[in-house]
C-alpha cells in the first residue's frame, strides 16, 4: 500500500499552524520570519503533493511551487535587510519596540 | 550478467539471494542489501581519503623541492595511519562558552555534505549510487550544506577569530556558488540532461573540454574557491586569522575537517573529470572497435576514471601550491565583477552556438563552439589589458615616475 | 505498512518536532538549525514524491541562500554575543487555541478533496519530468509570465535589499 494524498495534506495543515503560532507568538521579529517560512513550506508540501497525486503530466503545481520560492527569497531578502536597517537605528529587533508609527 | 560484466548489480543480487534464503521477506532484504551498498561506498571514499593524504603531502613535497614523508613504510605510504593515530590519542577540547551540540556536529557535516557527492559520482558505466536526474543541482546542494558546516564551527567555537574567518568562508563559498551553477549549465546544455551519466555518455564521441574549454578553466577556478583551498584560502591564512573557523578543533574533529577538505578537493577533481573531460567514457570512439573491447568493462573505466580524477585533484593542488593568496575584497569583486558576467556571456554563446550548430555533423559543431570559446577568451584578455592600461596611464599621470637616463 | 510508509511517518515526525523547536527555543540561532531541519525533511519529502529538481532546489535555495541569511541576520542584530531570555509572549496560549482551532478548520477543508485517500497517478513515462518542467517554466502556452514576473520581483528585491541593508547609508 502506497502513501494516501490525506497523509501530505495533515503534514502541510500541522506545519502551517506551527508556523502560524510561531509568527503570533515570537517577539523578535526574525523569529516571526522564521514562522512565516514555515508557513510558506506548508504551503509548498502542498502544491507539490497534489501535483504528484492527481496528475503529474501538468506541471502547474510544480511550476507554482517554483514561483513561491523565488517569492518566499525575495521576501526573506528584503524582511532581513527592513529588520538589519531598523536595528541599525532603534538598536532593538524586538517587534513591539519598533511602534512609532503607532497611534 | 557476470561478474566482470556488472560487479555491482552481481554482487548485489548475490546478496540478496543469500539473505532470502535465510528466511527475510523480500523487502528488508532489499533495503538491507542497499545498506551495504551505501557503507561500501563511504568506506571505499574513506579509504581513499587514506591515500590521498599521502598524495597530498608527497606531491606538496615536491612542488617545494624536497622529499616529503620517506620514513614510515616505502616511500612513506605508512604516513597517513601515523597522522590518524596521532589525531585520534590527542586531547579532546572543547572550548568554554562553546555551543557543545553545534561544536560537535560542524565537523560531521563538513565531512558528510563531502560524503554525500559519492552518491552520484559514477566510477564507470554500472558502478554508481544513483543517478539522479538533477545530478549537476546536487553537487550545489551539497556545497550549500557544506556553507553551513562552517557557519556551525565558526559560530559555536565561542571566538572572534574563528567567527571572522566562517563569516569570510561563507562569504567566498556563497559568491562562487553562482559561476559554478551557471558553469554547470555548459555541460547541461551540450549534454541535454542534468545527469552525470547523461553527460559522461554524451562525450562518448568528443570532450566537452575541447567543446568549451573556457567552462572548463570557470569550472575549475569557481571549484577551487569552493573548496577554500589557496589561492582562495581567507579563512585559514595563519598569518591572519590563525586557523579560521577550525582554530578551535583538536584531534579527530579537526581530522574530520582536514579529511574532508582533502576529499572534497579529489571529488572535485572528479566532477572535473566527468563534466569536461569524458570520466569512464571518454575514448574518443575508441571502444567501439573490437581490438578495444575491453575498455568496455566496468573496472578499466574505473581505473581510467580514478585517473583522470587524480589528475584533476593534481591540477587543483598544482595551483595551491604554487600561487600566493588573495584578498577577500579582491576575492569578491574577483567573482561579482569578472566570473559572473564572463560566465553569464559565456553561457548565453553556448546556448545560441548550440542551438544553431546542432544540426552539422560532430567536427564542425566541435571547431564552431572551440572557436567562439576562444573568441570568448581573446576578447576577454583584451578588455583586460586596456582596463589595466588605462588604470596604468592614471596612475602614472597622478604620481610621474622619474625618467631613468 | 511499507518501508516508504514508515520512512514518510519518520520524515514526518522529523519535520513536525522540528517545527516545534523553531518556535519555542529561547536562543535565535537554535531555531534558525532547528528551521534547516525541517527544510531538509521538506526536501526529503519532495524527493519521496519524485520531485527531484524541486527537491535539489529547496536544498540550494532555501538552506544555502535563506537559513544563511537568517543566521547572518541573528549574528548581525545582536547588542552583544548572548541572546537575551523572553522570546515568547505571555499570553501564547491564546496563540495556541487560534493554531489548533485553524488546524481543525484546514483539516476539515482539506479532507472534503474527492478521493482523499488515494494513491499516486501514473508518472508520464515518456517524457523527462524535469525537462516537461523546464519547457513549461519559458514556453508562452505555459508558465512564462509568472516566470519572468518573478525574475522581476527577485532583481527588485535584491536591489532593494543591498540599498536597504548598505553600509554606505548616511543615518
Amino acid at each position: 500500500m502506497s502513501i494516501p494524498l490525506s497523509w501530505y495534506l495533515v503534514l502541510a495543515a500541522a506545519l502551517f499552524c506551527i508556523g502560524l503560532y510561531g509568527v503570533l507568538v515570537r517577539k523578535n521579529a526574525i523569529a516571526i520570519l522564521l514562522g512565516v517560512e514555515l508557513m510558506l513550506n506548508a504551503v509548498n508540501i502542498n502544491l507539490v503533493a497534489f501535483w504528484r497525486y492527481l496528475d503529474p503530466a501538468q506541471m502547474a503545481g510544480q511550476a507554482f511551487a517554483v514561483i513561491v520560492f523565488a517569492v518566499a527569497a525575495a521576501e526573506v531578502a528584503v524582511g532581513l535587510a527592513l529588520i538589519i536597517s531598523v536595528y541599525r537605528r532603534r538598536k532593538t529587533v524586538v517587534a513591539d519596540e519598533i511602534d512609532l508609527m503607532k497611534w | 550478467m557476470s561478474f566482470w560484466n556488472d560487479p555491482i548489480n552481481f554482487l548485489a543480487d548475490w546478496l540478496n539471494g543469500v539473505l532470502t534464503g535465510w528466511g527475510l521477506p523480500a523487502g528488508w532484504a532489499t533495503v538491507l542489501v542497499y545498506l551495504v551498498g551505501i557503507t561500501v561506498l563511504v568506506v571505499f571514499a574513506m579509504v581513499l581519503d587514506i591515500g590521498l593524504v599521502w598524495v597530498e603531502r608527497k606531491v606538496v613535497a615536491r612542488f617545494q623541492d624536497r622529499l616529503g614523508p620517506n620514513r614510515l613504510g616505502p616511500f612513506g605510504l605508512i604516513q597517513p595511519f601515523a597522522d590518524i593515530i596521532k589525531m585520534v590519542i590527542k586531547e579532546d577540547i572543547t572550548p568554554a562558552g562553546a555551543d557543545k551540540v553545534l561544536y560537535n556536529i560542524a565537523p560531521v557535516l563538513s565531512a558528510a555534505s563531502v560524503i554525500m557527492l559519492w552518491a552520484i559520482l559514477p566510477l564507470a558505466a554500472n558502478i554508481y549510487g544513483v543517478d539522479l536526474n538533477v545530478g549537476l543541482l546536487y553537487v550545489v546542494a551539497m556545497g550549500a550544506l557544506g556553507t553551513l558546516a562552517v557557519i556551525m564551527a565558526g559560530w559555536a567555537s565561542n571566538n572572534k577569530y574563528a567567527l571572522l574567518g566562517a563569516f569570510r568562508m561563507v562569504a567566498n563559498m556563497v559568491a562562487y556558488e553562482i559561476p559554478m551553477v551557471i558553469v554547470l549549465l555548459i555541460p547541461t546544455i551540450l549534454a541535454g540532461t542534468m545527469s552525470v551519466i547523461g553527460i559522461t555518455e554524451a562525450q562518448r564521441d568528443i570532450w566537452f573540454a575541447l567543446l568549451s574549454p573556457l567552462g572548463l578553466i570557470i569550472f575549475m577556478i569557481s571549484a577551487i574557491a569552493e573548496l577554500g583551498r589557496s589561492p582562495f584560502d581567507l579563512n585559514e591564512a595563519e598569518s591572519e586569522i590563525v586557523a579560521g573557523f577550525h582554530i578551535e578543533y583538536t584531534g579527530m574533529k579537526f581530522g574530520w575537517f582536514y579529511a574532508g577538505e582533502l576529499l572534497h578537493a579529489f571529488t572535485f577533481g572528479g566532477f572535473a573529470a566527468i563534466l569536461f573531460f569524458g570520466g569512464y567514457a571518454g575514448f574518443f570512439g575508441l571502444e567501439k572497435l573490437p581490438a578495444f573491447a575491453w575498455l568496455n568493462l566496468p573496472l578499466v573505466q574505473a581505473f581510467f576514471f580514478i585517473l583522470k580524477a587524480m589528475l584533476g585533484y593534481w591540477v587543483i593542488m598544482w595551483v595551491k601550491y604554487s600561487m600566493p593568496r588573495i584578498r577577500i575584497d579582491h576575492m569578491l569583486a574577483f567573482n561579482w565583477k569578472f566570473l559572473v558576467p564572463l560566465s553569464l556571456i559565456l553561457l548565453a554563446a553556448t546556448a545560441i552556438l548550440h542551438k544553431i550548430l546542432v544540426v552539422l555533423p560532430t567536427w564542425q559543431y566541435a571547431l564552431g563552439m572551440f572557436v567562439a570559446n576562444i573568441v570568448i577568451i581573446t576578447a576577454t584578455i583584451e578588455i583586460l589589458r586596456s582596463y589595466g592600461r588605462r588604470q596604468r596611464l592614471a596612475e602614472q599621470r597622478l604620481s610621474p615616475q622619474p625618467v631613468e637616463n | 505498512m511499507t518501508a516508504e510508509q514508515i520512512f514518510f511517518l519518520l520524515t514526518a515526525a522529523v519535520i513536525l518536532i522540528a517545527a516545534l523547536m523553531v518556535v519555542t527555543v529561547r536562543k535565535l540561532l537554535h531555531a534558525a538549525l532547528w528551521l534547516v531541519l525541517v527544510l531538509f525533511g521538506v526536501a526529503v519529502l519532495y524527493a519521496i514524491l519524485q520531485a527531484n529538481f524541486l527537491a535539489v532546489v529547496q536544498l540550494v535555495v532555501y538552506i544555502g541562500a535563506i537559513a544563511i541569511l537568517f543566521i547572518f541576520a541573528d549574528m548581525l542584530t545582536r547588542r552583544d554575543l548572548r541572546d537575551r531570555p523572553g522570546q515568547t509572549r505571555f499570553n501564547w496560549w491564546v496563540a495556541a487555541l487560534l493554531g489548533l482551532a485553524i488546524f481543525v478548520g484546514l483539516l476539515s477543508a482539506l479532507l472534503s478533496v474527492p478521493n482523499v485517500n488515494r494513491t499516486p497517478a501514473a508518472l508520464p513515462t515518456d517524457t523527462d519530468l524535469v525537462a516537461a518542467l523546464g519547457t513549461a517554466l519559458v514556453s508562452p502556452q505555459g508558465y512564462v509570465l509568472p516566470f519572468e514576473v518573478a525574475s522581476v520581483l527577485l532583481l527588485a528585491a535584491l536591489i532593494g535589499a543591498v540599498y536597504l541593508a548598505g553600509v554606505n547609508k548616511k543615518s
